[in-house]
């Protein structure tokens, strides 16, 4: 396995872009041509040689890029990686989960050798080559949940199991879909749900939350969800809305293919061992609509699924300006016929 | 999805009689791996293979959530209940293989806590090994208080009172002696969390306690550590399956709907996670709720059944599985 | 009992209730004019021998001073009063430190008042759903630019300009209780161009 891993930005010029053979690993979020809110949680077991399934934490393309971006985030906002007081064991946690999983999934990337607790950890992509005492924050340069964090593509965020929920109490957040960790730390799975339309009603969270507490230590779960970017942009923060609200403006039929952005989060949860907390693990993926409409499959699909979308949803999600011209776009591509179950491409 | 689908190999590495009534056993992974790692107050499930019957029983690991190379249960011989803690006792040796779950917590340490306060009865002893030990690495303030009948049947009391000092404070019901509950929490600073493990009553008097001095609840924490209760056999309708199936005397509902192969979750298998509702399709007879999930008024309009843990007496009972 | 305004919102936006003595140990109070008679109320009931358990805080209006001679009158073993919230909060710290488990904690005055005490207590190790609560007064919230972080005191309009990064904001009911404050974000991100109008909406 070689992965040649892309210079790319994520802002300013935007050069990001999916290399031909990424493109149908892509994880398409639609199963079938209408959306509406869903548990929709599986077992996050190996699926599909090649897919983002494939591995506990999927490395691709974009990595390298990725941690470059979430670094200057970070060296601007310190606050988007934030632990109170009590999360430092499942930030530890949080770290053994990601390297023990990625030097035994990657073995030519990543190497990680445990002598008792002491630990050497090589990541060749980013240069790193650390030796460190597990349990001991005092042998990393910063909390392990952000000397990790800044290693492993996708947001993290770890809730503390107690009193029947989860709360919010750690997390490093740089690349999300308009959600502040900075004001939602703390808060419970209901209150940092709370702006979420529609759903509360139909007891989706309800149902989640039931599930994730009961999540049993070894059998992670993961489900799909999506919005739109204009531009490939991973920090759609609410700090940041100034700089990217206005790229909304500047959609227009001509520019859509190359502007808009389907936006999937593969959101994965882990019973970590000796927190009991739950590492939250929101990776997103991000593809130009140029680059859906390849696959037949998803380009109809897409286009089904946008122009029967809830006005809620549409509202919600942010997509009100360019909706319309959305649709009309996507239309070109879908001559009516049926498509075939599932997310993978024909 | 069930924590006991996922079973991990094991092999008796000890057994050791720790006094008449208790015996502990520890585990190694078969292949020498190591166990996966866990929090105080966590708890496996042991299959036992008993002559034909399958069984599954949880008990809290005792050893050191830090050593990995091995687990350690205690289990207290009851010669009244369904079997389980009796095979334990008489068939278990070491050398033997045997199918353990990974770590379940549903007692666990709340981390945000100031002070750690545990209060156990009896065998309620074996999770609050483990959460010492976490607490004293983590340098977090904690006390234990531990009562039994007799100094011979209160296993472990000298070597926790050995390795941990004044942490621990000791009372034998035969000495005289019994825990002040009224003086020991009314003298507990902000932000200190209760927990307590033992007999029924026990727990019912920490928490009345607790809760007539003022305490939040989201402060105190329980663990029953509840069996499955032996009792009449019943017959059970599968209304997805198709079947009909025989809950033996000493069987719970859970391992006969198992036993006949019929997929359902599950994870405590002690009546308090909640995994294993069930829908009741038709119920004509008396639902025994054993369970710590349902409410009052789920358990009156016997529409849900816990399975782990109730029974059934009555003309038909039929379940959504 | 409450004469609280708040219409039903989302579940993070908080909801309050009238103080109501429960049994305890200790019994702590904090209070602005607007809040007063609350704990007048809840406290005159009590018998005398009670009393040595009870503390109380005060945040008057300035110049103020007959509810400070009521609040004083009502022989609490402590009563003390500050010229603002953040200094009656941070007594509020120093009592707490040293409190026992069986402490009752109780706020009533405005949401600004109301969010900061529970605040304290949760960091003192008292969990919120401990705490009694009563909104009294003005509905006027504190709001965090979650822009610059800025936090803005007794905002009564919607949406409401930044003081510190100019950006006009609109204020959402999503609370953050760690915060004691609204989150405000910015209304017109999209098309900088567009004129809202300004409207006094939380009085």
């Amino acid at each position: 396995m070689t992965i040649q891993f892309k210079d790319e930005t994520f802002r300013g010029d935007f050069t990001y872009a999916n290399s031909p053979s990424n493109i149908p690993r892509f994880p398409f979020p639609f199963p079938e041509d209408e959306y509406m809110y869903s548990t929709n949680i599986e077992p996050h077991h190996a699926a599909r040689a090649g897919s983002p399934f494939e591995n506990a934490f999927d490395v691709d393309e974009h990595y390298v890029a990725e941690m470059k971006d979430r670094a200057l985030v970070l060296a601007e906002d310190p606050g988007r990686c934030q632990a109170l007081p009590h999360m430092e064991t499942a930030g530890w946690d949080f770290l053994e989960l990601v390297m023990v999983s990625k030097a035994r999934d990657y073995p030519d990337l990543f190497k990680l050798t445990m002598d008792g607790d002491r630990w050497h950890w090589i990541n060749k992509p980013l240069q790193i080559d650390d030796t460190f005492t597990f349990g001991d924050s005092s042998t990393l340069p910063c909390h392990p949940m952000e000397y990790i964090g800044r290693q492993v593509q996708g947001d993290h965020a770890i809730l503390d199991q107690r009193d029947g929920n989860l709360w919010m109490d750690a997390g490093i957040i740089t690349a999300q879909a308009d959600w502040s960790l900075d004001f939602d730390i703390g808060m419970n799975f209901f209150e940092w749900h709370a702006p979420v339309p529609l759903a509360h009603e139909l007891g989706v969270f309800q149902r989640a939350l039931k599930f994730l507490l009961t999540l049993p230590q070894g059998q992670p779960s993961r489900r799909l969800n999506w919005t739109l970017t204009v531009n490939p942009r991973l920090d759609t923060s609410p700090e940041n809305y100034p700089k990217w609200g206005p790229d909304k403006l500047t959609v227009t039929p001509e520019n859509i293919g190359e502007k808009i952005h389907l936006r999937v989060e593969l959101q994965t949860f882990w019973r970590l061992p000796r927190s009991n907390a739950i590492l939250f693990p929101i990776r997103t993926y991000l593809m130009a609509m140029n680059e859906v409409v390849t696959q037949p499959k998803w380009a109809r699909r897409l286009h089904r699924v946008m122009r029967d979308l809830r006005p809620e949803l549409v509202d919600y999600k942010g997509l009100s300006r360019y909706h319309p011209i959305l649709v009309e776009w996507l239309s070109q591509f879908d001559d009516g016929a049926p498509t075939s179950p599932g997310i993978f491409p024909d | 999805m069930s924590a006991s689908d996922h079973l991990i190999p094991v092999v008796v590495s000890n057994v050791v009689e720790v006094n008449p009534i208790i015996k502990r056993f520890e585990f190694k992974h078969v292949n020498g791996d190591e166990l996966p790692a866990f929090s105080g107050g966590a708890h496996i499930v042991v299959e036992m293979l008993d002559d034909g019957t399958k069984r599954k029983n949880p008990y809290s690991l005792m050893s050191s959530p830090f050593e990995r190379d091995q687990y350690a249960i205690s289990v207290r011989r009851d010669d009244t209940g369904r079997g389980g803690s009796k095979f334990m006792h008489e068939q278990v040796t070491p050398g033997m293989q045997m199918k353990i779950s990974a770590p379940v917590n549903l007692f666990a340490l709340d981390l945000r806590a100031r002070k750690h306060l545990m209060i156990a009865g009896g065998i309620g002893i074996t999770p609050f090994i483990a959460q010492m030990t976490q607490a004293d690495k983590l340098g977090v303030p904690f006390e234990l208080h531990y009562a039994a009948r007799s100094a011979s049947q209160a296993a472990y009391m000298d070597s926790l009172a050995d390795r941990f000092g004044d942490h621990v404070s000791c009372y034998c019901d035969d000495q005289g002696e019994s825990v002040d509950f009224e003086t020991l929490l009314s003298s507990q600073p902000l932000g200190t969390h209760v927990y307590v493990c033992g007999p029924k009553g026990m727990i019912e008097r920490v928490v009345e306690t607790a809760t007539s001095l003022g305490w939040p609840a989201a402060h105190v924490h329980f663990e029953h550590f509840l069996a499955p209760p032996v009792g009449e056999p019943f017959e059970v309708h599968l209304a997805k399956a198709g079947i009909d199936i025989t809950v033996g005397a000493e069987q719970s509902l859970l391992e006969a709907v198992e036993a006949s192969g019929t997929p359902i979750n599950c994870m405590c298998r002690g009546g308090a996670c909640g995994q294993c509702e069930t829908v009741v399709v038709a119920c004509d007879g008396e639902i025994m709720h054993n369970d710590h999930w349902l409410d009052e008024e789920q358990r009156a309009a016997k529409q849900r059944i816990m399975p782990c843990v109730s029974r059934f007496r009555g003309k038909r009972l039929e379940l959504d599985l | 009992m409450s004469e609280s305004l708040i219409e039903e919102s989302i579940i993070s936006r908080p909801t309050y209730g009238a103080l109501k003595i429960v049994p305890g140990l200790a019994h702590y109070f904090l209070a602005d004019a607007s809040g007063a008679e609350c704990v007048i109320r809840v406290v005159q009931e009590l018998p005398r021998d009670m009393m040595e358990k009870v503390h109380i805080l005060y945040v008057p209006t300035p110049g103020e001073t007959a509810l400070i001679t009521s609040l004083y009158a009502l022989g609490a073993n402590r009563f003390e009063h500050f010229p603002t919230i953040d200094d009656a909060v941070a007594k509020l710290g120093e009592w707490l430190s040293d409190a026992k488990m069986g402490s009752q904690l109780y706020l009533a005055g405005t949401e600004g008042l109301v969010g900061q005490g529970v605040a304290k207590g949760e960091a003192c190790g008292l969990d919120h759903t401990a705490v009694q609560c009563e909104h009294r007064g003005s509905l006027a919230r504190r709001v965090q630019c979650v822009h610059c972080k800025t936090m803005i005191e007794d905002v009564t309009t919607q949406p409401v300009k930044c003081p510190s990064c100019d950006l006009l904001l609109l204020v959402r009911d999503h609370y953050s209780r760690r915060l004691a404050a609204f989150q405000g974000g910015c209304i017109n991100a999209e098309d900088p161009s567009e004129e809202i109008e300004i409207k006094e909406v939380f009085k």
